[in-house]
């Protein structure tokens, strides 16, 4: 993938409001196929090499999430993926942004338990949420109607 | 993803192809450990030139491998990263800890 950025494809959003729709289920065997359309909506976008390479890590590490601590595992649970372009906040120097929702019916998360773990503490595990704040610009959770929504949003960056 | 193993010069070498996820990052762990703590192999090298992607599972199994090595006396290396793998291992301040060198040349010739 070229460093730079190409200029953006018009994207249009469907009547739903959304450029790209996933429904998948809690199957491993499935993150490739949601990372290579990641890869590819985030260079449509105008994202740079780096910036693609890095929500496309944040889906995934979100998924592995979802899979490993909602979903204990369970590789026949379903994941909703809704992605959109949303404009940056008044005063954000930046481009467009590229909101990605993801929801799943697990348990209520913990927020507080949201923080990642040091880094300075040399370790397996535990880094996956840390790839995913280093990576986007906006981390949300919620919770309504039985269902975990994670809220990800990175702006293209303005151009200098 | 697939995994292979060949010996050269005292040295286990996995080569690894495509992508280490949550999918399969269990079975590199278990062929690393099982080459480190059964085989108890002097220097075990991952071959990482055909991986695309390696996700945070992927980057444990490696911190698993590597404390393993340690323990047994073993050197653990790491050659090929790709632009995403070393991105990755700079993200978790872990590409430091490890020895790494782009190619199996360089890392079998490392005293």
């Amino acid at each position: 993938m070229s460093s730079e950025r190409k200029p953006p494809a018009r994207l249009r959003q469907g009547s739903n409001g959304y450029l790209l729709t996933l429904q998948l289920t809690s199957d491993p065997n499935l993150l490739c196929a949601v990372r290579g359309a990641v890869e590819r909506l985030t260079e449509a976008f105008g994202f740079s090499g780096a910036e693609c390479r890095a929500v496309t890590r944040a889906v995934d590490e979100a998924l592995t999430n979802i899979i490993r601590h909602a979903y204990s595992g369970a590789p026949d649970r379903p994941i909703e993926l809704a992605f959109r372009s949303v404009v940056p906040p008044a005063g954000k120097a930046s481009g467009e942004g590229l909101e990605i929702t993801m929801s799943d019916h697990g348990p209520a998360i913990n927020p507080e338990k949201m923080c990642g773990r040091e880094l300075s503490d040399i370790k397996p595990g535990g880094l996956g949420l840390h790839f995913i704040r280093q990576s986007m610009d906006v981390v949300e959770f919620q919770r309504a109607n039985d269902t975990n929504y994670l809220r990800l949003v990175k702006y293209v960056r303005a151009p200098k | 993803m697939e995994i292979s193993s060949r010996e050269l010069q005292q040295a286990t070498i996995f080569d690894v192809t495509g992508d280490i996820d949550l999918a399969n990052s269990p079975a590199v762990r278990k062929a690393l450990l099982r080459e480190v703590k059964e085989k108890r192999t002097p220097r075990v090298v991952m071959n990482l030139s055909k991986v695309r992607y390696i996700d945070s599972s992927g980057v444990a199994s490696l911190v698993e491998g590597l404390k393993a090595s340690r323990d047994a006396g073993t050197r653990f290396i790491l050659i090929g990263l790709s632009t995403s793998a070393r991105e990755v291992l700079q993200l978790s301040r872990l590409l430091r800890i490890f020895e790494v060198y782009d190619n199996e040349e360089q890392a079998l010739a490392a005293a």
